[in-house]
């Protein structure tokens, strides 16, 4: 059986090539629409309900990560009927911590596993991390691919590294991050994508947002044409999740139009697409809060966790 | 994973186009209900005493009436051209003419807003095209050649370069503003004075130039604008003092031009016709591509002269590229012009949209495969959903006939010779697209292509510096650039 898979592998050396300009062209099409009223509002609801709310860092505690997991839940209690947000993502060290703060909101966690954001560990190392993450009660883990390999053309690596994780998640679901800042031109990210989604990504991901540049609507753009070619040559659905840099509403929306216009309304809800982010929540906010009363408030109104 | 065959995926689009109404404010726009010639400095009324209207294709509403111009108006304006090339113009230092022009650009960019939204009224273009595209290159231009003007002697090195005297210029309707600058600007630089006819369907961002003109205080006579149909233009064509004819437009009208001027020392350029092949082999980085034939053919609602309105894609890609397109015209607002979320606009006038449809018909009576969108159109005023035809052969009327319409055909080719030829396959030869990754066979096809401008992995991008015109039927001379200059100029 997994003979046969290999052999109806495409050569990942030969992924379409994406072409610099047109791409940045396009996005700026993108950025040329105007979205107002209701449109907005709708936009800034579904952006809410598309984050994975991140805190990713050192300093990390359990007091912490319960904070951030009541802001999940209650973004701004004061606005009646606002959604959740998606996720909280968090380390896996976090994840038992963050499981028993969500529950039953239907908040999922996500955790970053794989020696995140480096990736630079031994293979079984990454997979025990995910295991460790998954039996600790992960929905979905975030893993990282290995740079280093895949910048040295060893799209077997890669490929085997991510198939492995898949198998490690079991019903979890898996999150591949391409680290698009290192890999630097869109045909690599092109290629890094085709290869993660034909190893079994859920969905794939643009950056740890530890590596500036993060996400950018250009590199959305060519992973979301990647999904399309994917999703019309084998029927299969995988998920998007720009992470790192998406900080202010309108962006966000922008990020919306340009799924709209590649994938489709089928892609519009937040299994099929979500903004890793920390402070996009409090911004979409705001921005609601404006549409609603007609002024903005000060960024006193909105809680920080 | 779920078995599903390839031929029922499908992505669904309908919501990529909802978005709540944003458009542009009408009332920033001042349109007077009637507009007169503007000849020597003045505004004053037409010889018959006659007015048409001129109405908002996406609406039918009228929006002014404009001066229908007659042989005696032709006669009154050369006449002020003449006398102000005589009295101020012809030797006005360069340095001094810049100045005027200069003014002009920057008037057009504070007014930008203004003119893109008569633009966009009169001519039925998206906002977004008039906003982006029009306004500023309009502007661009009259800096552009502002600057040439007291550096002549450089544009043309050890050789004396003179002006013509008047030039009589005709402007057609998909681009009235934009045009309009492309003549205006490098005939006053070169130290002409100018009649000129903008289309009488969209004659008003002209009749706004002139107010700006009027305002930048040009001297009385250096820069006339008539309006009329196509009468006016004749008898501005066969006007014995008239130095210079430069017309875009059709090229059946290039003809009879070419025919009238023909035995008179008159010089022309002619800017006709198109029916550009855009190209996409199997190497090229196909969704930019995709979108490139897109911007091609749907740009200013097709209305474009070098459209690329011929599409060739390599039969090994060519299923990948039909369907992208496809998806992609799903996603294309067609509505409002004034609504800065449109993607196609109004088709400019009844006339042409009776054109169009009647090669619609005419594809489909060939046996071409006719898909549009399923986007659904305003009731009033005059549409056309994006369309393409796929089965379609070199001997098919819509793949040698310019449509001037949101409507592509699309041929498979297999070899590089072969597309070649066939890309070369017709009376026109304005402009052309090729998409591959590979740089050696762009200069292999733009040494081959017989079109005046071959856009390499990107297309209909205008620059003032950059020179345009066709082979073939597609006219004569260059307009832009240092070419653009040679053709309002004796040399000696």
């Amino acid at each position: 059986m997994a003979e046969k898979q290999l052999t109806n592998l495409p050569d990942f050396s030969l992924s379409p090539h994406i072409d610099q300009v047109g791409v940045e062209e396009r996005v700026s099409r993108v950025t040329k629409r105007s979205i107002k009223k209701e449109t907005k509002l709708n936009g800034l609801l579904l952006t809410l309900n598309m984050i994975d709310l991140t805190t990713l860092e050192g300093k990390d505690t359990d007091g912490k990560v319960q904070q951030m997991c009541y802001k999940a839940k209650h973004l701004h209690d004061i606005y009646e009927g606002l959604p959740t947000v998606a996720a909280v993502c968090v380390y896996p060290s976090m994840v038992r911590i963050a499981k028993k703060a969500v529950e039953g909101s239907g908040v999922k966690v996500a955790a970053v596993a794989t020696a995140f954001p480096s990736g630079q560990a031994p293979g079984d190392v990454k997979i025990r991390d995910t295991k460790f993450a998954v039996n600790e009660g992960a929905d979905e883990i975030d893993m990282v691919i290995s740079r280093g390999k895949f910048l040295q053309g060893e799209y077997n690596f890669v490929f085997d590294e991510i198939a492995a994780v898949k198998e490690a998640c079991g019903e979890a679901r898996l999150k591949v991050i391409l680290e698009t800042g290192e890999l630097v031109t869109y045909d690599k990210v092109r290629r890094a994508s085709d290869i993660a989604m034909y190893a079994g990504a859920d969905f794939i991901k643009t950056s740890t947002g530890k590596i500036s540049p993060a996400a950018t609507l250009p590199v959305t753009l060519v992973m979301l044409e990647a999904i399309r070619d994917f999703y019309y040559k084998t029927g299969k659905r995988i998920a998007m999740k720009p992470a790192g840099g998406i900080s202010k509403s309108k962006l966000a929306l922008h990020y919306l139009v340009l799924l709209n216009e590649i994938l489709g309304e089928e892609w519009m809800n937040n299994q099929w697409f979500r903004f890793g982010a920390s402070s996009l929540a409090n911004d979409v906010l705001m921005q609601i809060m404006k549409e609603k009363t007609g002024v903005y408030q000060s960024a006193n109104y909105f809680s920080i966790d | 994973m779920a078995k599903t065959k390839n031929n029922t995926i499908k992505l669904k689009f309908d919501s990529a186009r909802k978005f709540a109404p944003a458009p542009e404010s009408r009332s920033a726009a001042k349109i007077n209900a009637r507009y007169d010639h503007f000849i020597n400095g003045k505004f004053e009324k037409p010889q018959s005493k006659k007015y048409f209207s001129t109405i908002n294709p996406a609406t039918e509403e009228k929006l002014s009436e404009v001066a229908d111009g007659n042989a005696a108006d032709v006669v009154k304006a050369v006449k002020a051209a003449r006398t102000a090339y005589d009295k101020y113009w012809k030797n006005m230092k360069g340095s001094e003419r810049a100045k005027y022009i200069y003014r002009i650009a920057r008037m057009v960019q504070e007014r930008a807003r203004e003119l893109a939204i008569i633009e966009s009224l009169d001519g039925g273009k998206p906002i977004r095209e008039s906003r982006d595209f029009d306004v500023p290159t309009a502007a661009n231009h009259f800096f552009y050649y502002a600057g040439w003007a007291d550096k002549l002697e450089y544009a043309f090195p050890n050789r004396k370069a003179s002006p013509l005297g008047v030039a009589g210029q005709i402007i057609p309707w998909n681009f009235p503003l934009l045009m309009a600058a492309w003549k205006i600007a490098p005939a006053l630089a070169t130290g002409n004075t100018v009649v000129l006819k903008p289309a009488e369907s969209t004659p008003l961002t002209a009749l706004k130039l002139a107010e700006i003109i009027q305002e930048a205080d040009l001297p009385p006579g250096v820069v006339n604008i008539l309006t009329g149909a196509g009468a006016t233009g004749a008898a501005l064509v066969n006007h014995p003092g008239v130095d210079k004819i430069a017309f875009t437009g059709s090229t059946n009208v290039g003809k009879i031009i070419q025919n009238a001027i023909a035995g008179t020392p008159k010089k022309a350029t002619l800017e006709l016709g198109g029916k550009a092949a855009n190209i996409i082999f199997e190497d090229a980085a196909i969704n930019q591509a995709v979108e490139g034939v897109i911007n091609g053919i749907f740009f200013n609602q097709g209305h474009v002269c070098c459209a690329g309105s011929r599409l060739y894609v390599q039969e090994s890609v060519y299923k990948t590229v039909v369907q992208k397109l496809k998806d992609r015209l799903e996603t294309l607002i067609v509505g409002d012009p004034l609504d800065k979320n449109t993607d196609i606009g109004a088709i400019n006038s009844k006339e042409q949209l009776n054109i169009i449809n009647n090669y619609l018909k005419i594809g489909q009576k060939e046996g071409a495969a006719m898909h549009q969108s399923s986007v659904a159109l305003p009731s009033k005023g005059f549409w056309c959903r994006p369309t393409i035809f796929t089965n379609v052969a070199q001997s098919n009327r819509i793949a040698q006939e310019e449509i001037f319409g949101p409507v592509l055909a699309i041929q498979s080719f297999r070899t590089d010779d072969e597309v070649i030829d066939k890309a070369n396959n017709t009376p026109y030869g304005l402009s052309a697209g090729v998409w591959t990754d590979k740089g050696s066979k762009i200069f292999n096809l733009t040494t081959k292509l017989r079109a005046g401008v071959v856009w390499a992995n990107t297309f209909n991008k205008f620059d003032p510096s950059s020179p345009f015109g066709g082979y073939k039927e597609s006219g004569y001379g260059r307009e832009g650039g240092l070419h653009g200059l040679s053709a309002y100029v004796r040399i000696v």
